[in-house]
Protein backbone atom coordinates (compact mmCIF):
# COMPACT_ATOMS: atom_id res chain seq x y z
CA UNK A 1 0.00 0.00 0.00
CA UNK A 2 1.56 2.93 -0.90
CA UNK A 3 -0.95 6.14 -0.26
CA UNK A 4 1.83 8.52 -0.75
CA UNK A 5 2.65 8.35 -4.26
CA UNK A 6 -1.14 8.04 -5.21
CA UNK A 7 -1.76 11.28 -6.03
CA UNK A 8 1.09 12.83 -8.27
CA UNK A 9 2.44 16.42 -7.06
CA UNK A 10 0.51 16.78 -4.47
CA UNK A 11 2.91 19.04 -1.93
CA UNK A 12 1.46 19.82 0.95
CA UNK A 13 2.13 20.41 4.71
CA UNK A 14 0.45 18.28 7.23
CA UNK A 15 -0.70 21.10 9.41
CA UNK A 16 -0.15 24.68 9.66
CA UNK A 17 2.85 24.59 7.69
CA UNK A 18 5.34 27.21 7.69
CA UNK A 19 4.49 30.31 6.92
CA UNK A 20 5.55 32.71 3.60
CA UNK A 21 6.51 29.24 1.90
CA UNK A 22 5.56 28.65 -1.45
CA UNK A 23 4.92 24.83 -1.99
CA UNK A 24 4.61 24.67 -5.92
CA UNK A 25 8.03 25.73 -5.70
CA UNK A 26 9.49 22.66 -3.63
CA UNK A 27 10.62 20.75 -6.95
CA UNK A 28 12.61 18.11 -5.45
CA UNK A 29 11.53 14.73 -3.34
CA UNK A 30 11.31 14.31 -0.43
CA UNK A 31 12.27 10.52 0.90
CA UNK A 32 12.30 9.40 4.37
CA UNK A 33 13.98 5.86 5.66
CA UNK A 34 12.12 4.86 9.25
CA UNK A 35 13.35 2.21 11.59
CA UNK A 36 15.13 1.49 14.82
CA UNK A 37 18.45 1.76 15.68
CA UNK A 38 19.50 -1.68 14.14
CA UNK A 39 17.31 -2.16 11.62
CA UNK A 40 19.79 -1.51 8.73
CA UNK A 41 18.27 2.28 8.23
CA UNK A 42 21.32 3.82 7.99
CA UNK A 43 23.41 1.07 6.11
CA UNK A 44 20.10 1.45 3.83
CA UNK A 45 20.19 5.28 3.02
CA UNK A 46 24.04 4.98 2.46
CA UNK A 47 23.49 2.73 -0.40
CA UNK A 48 20.99 4.56 -1.49
CA UNK A 49 23.17 7.99 -1.34
CA UNK A 50 25.70 6.28 -3.53
CA UNK A 51 23.39 5.18 -6.04
CA UNK A 52 21.27 8.33 -6.52
CA UNK A 53 24.72 10.34 -7.19
CA UNK A 54 26.43 8.04 -9.24
CA UNK A 55 22.90 8.10 -11.42
CA UNK A 56 23.47 11.83 -11.49
CA UNK A 57 20.80 12.99 -8.81
CA UNK A 58 22.02 15.80 -6.35
CA UNK A 59 21.10 14.24 -3.18
CA UNK A 60 21.05 16.03 0.82
CA UNK A 61 20.71 13.86 3.92
CA UNK A 62 18.81 15.28 7.16
CA UNK A 63 18.44 13.29 10.29
CA UNK A 64 17.77 13.53 14.08
CA UNK A 65 19.79 15.73 16.14
CA UNK A 66 22.49 17.07 13.30
CA UNK A 67 21.00 20.55 13.26
CA UNK A 68 23.29 23.45 13.73
CA UNK A 69 20.82 25.19 16.58
CA UNK A 70 20.58 22.78 19.17
CA UNK A 71 21.77 18.99 18.53
CA UNK A 72 25.04 19.57 20.75
CA UNK A 73 22.89 20.72 23.36
CA UNK A 74 20.40 18.29 23.23
CA UNK A 75 22.75 15.51 23.53
CA UNK A 76 24.41 17.16 26.34
CA UNK A 77 20.80 17.50 28.20
CA UNK A 78 20.40 13.77 27.16
CA UNK A 79 23.81 12.22 28.53
CA UNK A 80 22.65 14.40 31.43
CA UNK A 81 19.15 12.18 31.76
CA UNK A 82 17.50 14.96 33.58
CA UNK A 83 14.64 15.64 30.48
CA UNK A 84 11.39 15.27 31.11
CA UNK A 85 9.34 14.19 28.41
CA UNK A 86 7.31 17.40 26.91
CA UNK A 87 10.68 18.96 27.36
CA UNK A 88 12.43 16.16 25.27
CA UNK A 89 9.48 16.34 22.45
CA UNK A 90 9.90 20.21 22.21
CA UNK A 91 13.75 19.68 21.96
CA UNK A 92 13.70 17.27 19.23
CA UNK A 93 10.59 19.28 17.47
CA UNK A 94 13.40 22.32 17.32
CA UNK A 95 16.03 20.19 15.71
CA UNK A 96 13.73 18.96 13.41
CA UNK A 97 12.03 22.40 12.73
CA UNK A 98 15.88 23.96 11.96
CA UNK A 99 16.62 21.31 9.64
CA UNK A 100 13.51 21.39 7.95
CA UNK A 101 13.71 25.58 7.39
CA UNK A 102 17.11 25.42 6.44
CA UNK A 103 18.30 22.26 4.61
CA UNK A 104 15.17 20.46 3.38
CA UNK A 105 12.98 23.21 2.03
CA UNK A 106 15.51 25.25 0.42
CA UNK A 107 17.03 21.58 -0.76
CA UNK A 108 13.12 20.76 -2.36
CA UNK A 109 13.59 24.51 -3.77
CA UNK A 110 16.46 23.44 -5.63
CA UNK A 111 15.03 20.40 -6.84
CA UNK A 112 17.29 18.05 -4.79
CA UNK A 113 16.76 14.49 -3.89
CA UNK A 114 16.38 15.14 -0.09
CA UNK A 115 16.81 11.64 2.13
CA UNK A 116 15.39 12.11 5.29
CA UNK A 117 17.16 9.45 7.74
CA UNK A 118 14.10 9.09 10.03
CA UNK A 119 11.37 12.16 10.14
CA UNK A 120 8.27 13.20 12.27
CA UNK A 121 7.05 10.03 12.88
CA UNK A 122 9.86 8.21 14.98
CA UNK A 123 9.52 11.66 16.58
CA UNK A 124 6.11 10.96 17.37
CA UNK A 125 6.15 7.53 18.32
CA UNK A 126 8.44 7.43 21.15
CA UNK A 127 7.03 10.39 22.23
CA UNK A 128 3.40 8.16 22.56
CA UNK A 129 5.05 5.48 23.97
CA UNK A 130 6.11 8.30 26.85
CA UNK A 131 1.98 9.31 26.89
CA UNK A 132 2.04 12.68 24.71
CA UNK A 133 -0.79 13.28 23.66
CA UNK A 134 -1.64 12.45 20.01
CA UNK A 135 -3.53 15.40 18.54
CA UNK A 136 -1.07 17.59 20.52
CA UNK A 137 1.95 15.88 18.61
CA UNK A 138 -0.32 16.47 15.32
CA UNK A 139 -0.32 20.34 15.83
CA UNK A 140 3.06 20.59 16.95
CA UNK A 141 4.37 18.73 13.69
CA UNK A 142 1.97 20.14 11.37
CA UNK A 143 4.64 22.29 10.30
CA UNK A 144 6.27 19.56 8.34
CA UNK A 145 6.44 18.58 4.79
CA UNK A 146 4.74 15.36 3.24
CA UNK A 147 7.02 13.37 2.19
CA UNK A 148 6.86 12.01 -1.42
CA UNK A 149 7.39 8.67 -0.01
CA UNK A 150 8.19 7.07 3.41
CA UNK A 151 9.24 3.61 3.90
CA UNK A 152 9.86 1.93 7.75
CA UNK A 153 12.06 -0.78 8.02
CA UNK A 154 10.65 -3.13 10.27
CA UNK A 155 12.56 -5.68 12.41
CA UNK A 156 11.12 -7.45 15.59
CA UNK A 157 12.22 -6.51 18.87
CA UNK A 158 14.31 -9.14 19.83
CA UNK A 159 16.77 -9.37 16.51
CA UNK A 160 17.02 -5.83 16.85
CA UNK A 161 18.09 -6.36 20.46
CA UNK A 162 20.72 -9.23 18.97
CA UNK A 163 21.95 -6.25 16.12
CA UNK A 164 22.77 -3.07 18.86
CA UNK A 165 24.55 -5.92 20.68
CA UNK A 166 26.31 -7.27 18.17
CA UNK A 167 27.71 -3.77 16.89
CA UNK A 168 28.12 -2.31 20.26
CA UNK A 169 28.09 -4.84 22.94
CA UNK A 170 26.04 -2.26 24.78
CA UNK A 171 22.32 -1.02 24.73
CA UNK A 172 21.58 3.09 24.45
CA UNK A 173 19.88 4.58 27.43
CA UNK A 174 17.25 6.06 25.46
CA UNK A 175 16.97 3.49 22.97
CA UNK A 176 16.12 1.05 25.22
CA UNK A 177 13.51 3.49 27.14
CA UNK A 178 15.14 3.64 30.55
CA UNK A 179 13.82 7.03 31.39
CA UNK A 180 10.15 5.54 31.41
CA UNK A 181 11.04 2.47 33.92
CA UNK A 182 9.54 -0.76 32.44
CA UNK A 183 12.13 -2.58 33.93
CA UNK A 184 15.37 -2.54 35.62
CA UNK A 185 17.29 -5.11 33.67
CA UNK A 186 18.31 -3.15 30.11
CA UNK A 187 18.05 -6.08 28.00
CA UNK A 188 13.92 -6.24 29.03
CA UNK A 189 13.65 -2.55 28.71
CA UNK A 190 15.01 -2.19 25.56
CA UNK A 191 12.31 -4.90 24.05
CA UNK A 192 9.62 -3.36 25.89
CA UNK A 193 10.10 -0.55 24.43
CA UNK A 194 10.75 -1.14 20.91
CA UNK A 195 7.58 -3.35 20.77
CA UNK A 196 5.92 -0.39 22.59
CA UNK A 197 7.52 2.19 19.86
CA UNK A 198 6.68 0.11 17.01
CA UNK A 199 2.72 -0.63 18.24
CA UNK A 200 2.72 3.33 17.99
CA UNK A 201 4.40 3.07 14.40
CA UNK A 202 1.45 0.85 13.78
CA UNK A 203 -1.33 3.85 14.72
CA UNK A 204 0.81 6.11 13.21
CA UNK A 205 0.50 3.42 9.75
CA UNK A 206 -3.19 4.20 9.53
CA UNK A 207 -3.00 8.59 9.63
CA UNK A 208 0.09 8.49 7.29
CA UNK A 209 0.52 5.62 5.29
CA UNK A 210 4.15 4.36 5.16
CA UNK A 211 5.42 1.69 2.65
CA UNK A 212 6.30 -1.03 5.23
CA UNK A 213 9.70 -2.83 4.01
CA UNK A 214 10.21 -6.20 5.80
CA UNK A 215 14.23 -6.08 7.32
CA UNK A 216 14.62 -9.55 8.31
CA UNK A 217 16.09 -10.23 4.82
CA UNK A 218 19.40 -9.66 3.49
CA UNK A 219 20.90 -5.98 2.85
CA UNK A 220 21.04 -6.33 -0.46
CA UNK A 221 17.32 -7.21 -1.32
CA UNK A 222 16.02 -4.72 0.80
CA UNK A 223 18.11 -1.95 -1.38
CA UNK A 224 16.65 -3.66 -4.29
CA UNK A 225 13.53 -3.40 -3.33
CA UNK A 226 14.25 0.70 -2.48
CA UNK A 227 15.68 1.11 -5.69
CA UNK A 228 12.50 0.00 -7.50
CA UNK A 229 10.19 2.06 -5.40
CA UNK A 230 12.42 5.13 -5.89
CA UNK A 231 13.36 4.96 -9.03
CA UNK A 232 8.74 5.27 -9.76
CA UNK A 233 9.12 8.54 -8.10
CA UNK A 234 11.80 9.78 -9.94
CA UNK A 235 10.45 9.07 -12.79
CA UNK A 236 7.69 11.04 -11.96
CA UNK A 237 9.74 14.40 -11.32
CA UNK A 238 12.14 13.74 -14.57
CA UNK A 239 8.13 13.33 -16.73
CA UNK A 240 7.28 16.80 -14.31
CA UNK A 241 10.68 18.35 -15.93
CA UNK B 1 -7.02 25.35 29.31
CA UNK B 2 -7.48 24.78 33.52
CA UNK B 3 -6.02 27.60 36.48
CA UNK B 4 -4.02 25.39 39.07
CA UNK B 5 -6.52 26.08 41.52
CA UNK B 6 -8.84 24.39 39.11
CA UNK B 7 -6.91 21.04 38.70
CA UNK B 8 -6.76 21.21 42.67
CA UNK B 9 -3.02 21.76 43.20
CA UNK B 10 -1.99 22.94 46.46
CA UNK B 11 -0.19 25.61 44.88
CA UNK B 12 -0.74 29.02 43.21
CA UNK B 13 0.75 30.46 40.01
CA UNK B 14 0.93 34.48 39.59
CA UNK B 15 2.22 35.50 36.33
CA UNK B 16 3.08 38.96 35.34
CA UNK B 17 2.99 40.08 31.59
CA UNK B 18 3.34 43.19 29.67
CA UNK B 19 6.14 45.21 27.88
CA UNK B 20 9.51 45.33 28.38
CA UNK B 21 10.04 48.46 30.14
CA UNK B 22 6.54 47.89 32.04
CA UNK B 23 8.17 47.53 34.86
CA UNK B 24 6.61 43.87 35.70
CA UNK B 25 10.02 42.51 36.71
CA UNK B 26 10.49 45.13 39.61
CA UNK B 27 6.73 44.34 40.85
CA UNK B 28 7.30 40.73 40.99
CA UNK B 29 10.51 40.97 42.73
CA UNK B 30 8.95 43.31 45.45
CA UNK B 31 6.10 40.25 45.71
CA UNK B 32 8.49 38.13 46.26
CA UNK B 33 10.38 39.93 48.84
CA UNK B 34 6.90 40.51 50.50
CA UNK B 35 5.95 37.17 50.57
CA UNK B 36 9.26 35.27 51.89
CA UNK B 37 9.19 38.20 54.57
CA UNK B 38 5.87 36.85 55.75
CA UNK B 39 7.35 33.45 56.23
CA UNK B 40 5.54 32.10 52.30
CA UNK B 41 6.79 29.06 50.33
CA UNK B 42 7.90 31.23 47.31
CA UNK B 43 9.43 30.63 43.81
CA UNK B 44 10.35 32.74 41.37
CA UNK B 45 10.94 31.74 37.68
CA UNK B 46 11.88 33.68 34.95
CA UNK B 47 11.14 33.46 30.92
CA UNK B 48 13.86 31.85 29.12
CA UNK B 49 16.16 30.76 31.89
CA UNK B 50 16.12 27.12 32.03
CA UNK B 51 19.72 26.03 32.29
CA UNK B 52 19.49 23.05 29.66
CA UNK B 53 18.35 25.17 26.83
CA UNK B 54 19.88 28.68 27.57
CA UNK B 55 22.88 28.20 25.32
CA UNK B 56 21.04 26.71 22.63
CA UNK B 57 19.30 30.08 22.53
CA UNK B 58 22.02 32.29 23.11
CA UNK B 59 23.79 30.54 19.95
CA UNK B 60 21.08 30.72 18.43
CA UNK B 61 20.45 34.66 18.84
CA UNK B 62 23.54 35.72 18.36
CA UNK B 63 24.17 33.74 15.45
CA UNK B 64 20.50 34.96 13.61
CA UNK B 65 20.02 31.42 13.06
CA UNK B 66 16.61 31.65 14.74
CA UNK B 67 13.35 31.84 12.07
CA UNK B 68 10.29 32.43 13.51
CA UNK B 69 9.29 28.77 14.17
CA UNK B 70 12.67 27.60 15.80
CA UNK B 71 12.40 30.78 18.10
CA UNK B 72 8.76 30.12 19.33
CA UNK B 73 9.71 26.20 19.43
CA UNK B 74 13.04 26.82 21.42
CA UNK B 75 11.69 29.11 24.11
CA UNK B 76 8.79 26.57 24.39
CA UNK B 77 11.40 24.08 25.15
CA UNK B 78 12.84 26.15 28.26
CA UNK B 79 9.35 26.93 29.22
CA UNK B 80 8.49 23.26 29.25
CA UNK B 81 11.91 22.34 31.02
CA UNK B 82 11.16 24.86 33.89
CA UNK B 83 7.58 23.88 33.99
CA UNK B 84 8.30 20.17 34.15
CA UNK B 85 10.86 20.48 36.95
CA UNK B 86 10.42 23.28 39.04
CA UNK B 87 6.93 24.63 38.53
CA UNK B 88 4.92 21.32 38.89
CA UNK B 89 6.75 19.89 41.77
CA UNK B 90 6.91 23.13 43.50
CA UNK B 91 3.11 23.39 42.97
CA UNK B 92 2.41 20.23 44.18
CA UNK B 93 4.33 21.20 47.08
CA UNK B 94 1.64 24.00 48.02
CA UNK B 95 4.45 26.79 46.88
CA UNK B 96 3.56 30.06 45.38
CA UNK B 97 5.18 29.73 42.33
CA UNK B 98 5.88 33.82 40.36
CA UNK B 99 6.22 33.75 36.80
CA UNK B 100 8.19 36.96 35.02
CA UNK B 101 6.34 36.31 31.71
CA UNK B 102 4.10 32.73 31.12
CA UNK B 103 2.93 31.44 27.89
CA UNK B 104 1.19 35.00 27.00
CA UNK B 105 4.73 36.42 25.93
CA UNK B 106 4.84 33.23 23.66
CA UNK B 107 1.51 33.64 22.38
CA UNK B 108 1.58 37.46 22.07
CA UNK B 109 5.44 37.37 20.67
CA UNK B 110 5.36 34.28 18.03
CA UNK B 111 2.20 35.38 16.67
CA UNK B 112 3.72 39.02 15.67
CA UNK B 113 6.64 37.29 14.01
CA UNK B 114 4.19 34.98 12.23
CA UNK B 115 3.79 32.07 13.63
CA UNK B 116 0.22 30.65 13.15
CA UNK B 117 -1.60 31.51 16.36
CA UNK B 118 -3.29 27.89 16.85
CA UNK B 119 0.17 26.35 16.81
CA UNK B 120 1.60 28.33 19.04
CA UNK B 121 -1.02 27.82 21.40
CA UNK B 122 -1.27 24.45 21.13
CA UNK B 123 2.03 23.71 21.58
CA UNK B 124 1.58 25.59 24.65
CA UNK B 125 -1.45 23.51 25.84
CA UNK B 126 0.42 21.15 27.79
CA UNK B 127 0.44 24.15 30.62
CA UNK B 128 -2.90 25.42 33.09
CA UNK B 129 -3.51 28.84 33.50
CA UNK B 130 -2.42 30.64 36.24
CA UNK B 131 -4.51 31.85 38.82
CA UNK B 132 -4.02 35.15 38.52
CA UNK B 133 -2.00 37.38 35.55
CA UNK B 134 -1.17 40.47 36.30
CA UNK B 135 -0.41 42.91 32.64
CA UNK B 136 1.45 45.53 33.43
CA UNK B 137 -0.19 47.92 30.99
CA UNK B 138 1.72 50.72 29.77
CA UNK B 139 1.04 53.78 26.63
CA UNK B 140 3.47 52.61 24.38
CA UNK B 141 5.27 55.97 24.70
CA UNK B 142 6.26 55.30 28.17
CA UNK B 143 7.54 51.98 27.70
CA UNK B 144 9.97 52.39 25.09
CA UNK B 145 11.07 55.50 26.96
CA UNK B 146 12.07 53.34 29.71
CA UNK B 147 14.07 51.38 27.52
CA UNK B 148 15.13 53.86 24.83
CA UNK B 149 16.32 56.82 27.21
CA UNK B 150 19.53 55.68 27.96
CA UNK B 151 20.09 54.44 24.28
CA UNK B 152 20.60 51.24 24.82
CA UNK B 153 22.33 48.83 22.22
CA UNK B 154 19.36 47.03 21.02
CA UNK B 155 19.88 43.17 20.68
CA UNK B 156 18.96 41.83 17.14
CA UNK B 157 15.95 39.69 18.24
CA UNK B 158 15.17 42.29 21.16
CA UNK B 159 14.45 44.90 18.32
CA UNK B 160 12.78 42.77 16.19
CA UNK B 161 14.77 43.07 13.33
CA UNK B 162 13.98 39.71 12.07
CA UNK B 163 10.94 41.09 11.41
CA UNK B 164 12.73 43.61 8.54
CA UNK B 165 9.93 46.46 9.64
CA UNK B 166 12.93 48.75 9.77
CA UNK B 167 16.87 48.92 8.90
CA UNK B 168 16.86 51.28 12.43
CA UNK B 169 16.80 49.12 15.74
CA UNK B 170 15.00 51.80 17.27
CA UNK B 171 12.41 52.65 14.78
CA UNK B 172 11.83 48.79 14.29
CA UNK B 173 11.69 48.13 18.39
CA UNK B 174 8.62 50.59 18.37
CA UNK B 175 6.97 49.07 15.81
CA UNK B 176 7.54 45.53 16.92
CA UNK B 177 6.44 46.44 20.51
CA UNK B 178 3.22 48.21 18.93
CA UNK B 179 2.23 45.11 17.35
CA UNK B 180 3.02 42.97 20.78
CA UNK B 181 0.94 45.53 23.00
CA UNK B 182 -1.92 44.87 20.60
CA UNK B 183 -1.58 41.44 20.78
CA UNK B 184 -1.92 41.75 24.64
CA UNK B 185 -4.66 43.77 24.72
CA UNK B 186 -6.38 41.37 22.45
CA UNK B 187 -5.92 38.81 24.82
CA UNK B 188 -7.07 40.44 28.06
CA UNK B 189 -10.59 39.83 28.12
CA UNK B 190 -10.29 36.00 27.34
CA UNK B 191 -7.50 35.10 29.41
CA UNK B 192 -8.88 37.42 32.63
CA UNK B 193 -6.09 39.83 32.80
CA UNK B 194 -5.30 41.90 35.74
CA UNK B 195 -4.84 45.38 34.24
CA UNK B 196 -2.34 47.68 35.73
CA UNK B 197 -1.45 51.08 35.17
CA UNK B 198 1.83 50.56 35.05
CA UNK B 199 2.27 54.16 34.14
CA UNK B 200 1.70 55.15 37.81
CA UNK B 201 4.71 55.58 40.50
CA UNK B 202 6.14 52.28 41.60
CA UNK B 203 5.42 52.23 45.23
CA UNK B 204 1.62 52.93 44.85
CA UNK B 205 1.39 49.84 42.14
CA UNK B 206 2.77 47.71 44.77
CA UNK B 207 0.34 49.06 47.50
CA UNK B 208 -2.30 47.83 44.76
CA UNK B 209 -0.73 44.39 43.59
CA UNK B 210 0.03 43.26 47.43
CA UNK B 211 -3.89 44.09 48.06
CA UNK B 212 -4.82 42.37 45.17
CA UNK B 213 -2.87 39.71 45.59
CA UNK B 214 -3.81 39.02 49.73
CA UNK B 215 -7.39 39.10 48.08
CA UNK B 216 -7.28 36.76 45.23
CA UNK B 217 -5.34 34.06 47.69
CA UNK B 218 -5.30 33.05 51.42
CA UNK B 219 -2.03 33.40 52.07
CA UNK B 220 -1.66 32.09 55.41
CA UNK B 221 -2.21 28.56 54.00
CA UNK B 222 0.97 29.12 52.39
CA UNK B 223 3.37 29.45 55.31
CA UNK B 224 6.26 27.34 55.78
CA UNK B 225 4.61 25.02 58.79
CA UNK B 226 8.41 25.69 60.38
CA UNK B 227 11.43 28.05 59.47
CA UNK B 228 13.90 27.55 56.70
CA UNK B 229 16.50 24.93 58.48
CA UNK B 230 19.27 26.52 59.54
CA UNK B 231 22.82 25.58 58.72
CA UNK B 232 24.26 22.64 60.13
CA UNK B 233 25.99 23.50 63.34
CA UNK B 234 29.30 23.16 63.60
CA UNK B 235 31.11 20.05 65.28
CA UNK B 236 33.77 20.70 68.40
CA UNK B 237 36.03 19.20 65.68
CA UNK B 238 35.36 21.48 63.00
CA UNK B 239 35.93 24.14 65.66
CA UNK B 240 38.90 22.92 66.81
CA UNK B 241 40.15 22.63 62.77
CA UNK B 242 38.66 26.25 61.88
CA UNK B 243 40.92 27.80 64.95
CA UNK B 244 44.06 25.72 63.36
CA UNK B 245 43.75 27.07 59.86
CA UNK B 246 43.39 30.69 61.75
CA UNK B 247 46.51 29.98 63.82
CA UNK B 248 48.32 28.99 60.52
CA UNK B 249 47.23 32.38 58.68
Amino acid sequence: MSTNNSKKNCRCFYGHGIPRVKLEDLAGKLIVVEGADGSGRSTQIARLVDWLETSGHPTVQVGLKRSTLVSKELEEAQQGNILSRTTLSLFYATDFADQLENIILPALKAGFIVLADRYIYTLMARDMVRGMDESWLKNLYGIAVKPDAVFYISVQPQELVQRNLAKNATLDYWESGMDLGLSRDMFDSFVKYQTAVQGSFRKLQKTYGFTVIDGNRPVGSITKELRKKIRTIISEKETED
Amino acid sequence: MKTFAELNFPGRLIAVEGLDGSGKSTQIYLVKRWLESEGIKVYFSEWNSSELVKSATSKGKKRELLTPMTFSLIHATDFADRYERHLLPLLRAGYIVLCDRYVFTAFARDVVRGCPPEWVRGNYSFAALPDMTLFFKTDLEVSLNRILEGRPKLKFFEAGMDLRLSTDPYESFRIFQGRILDQYIAMSDEFKFVVMDANENVEKQQTIVRKLVSEKIDLKKFRRRSPLPLPPAISAAEVKEQEEDLAAV
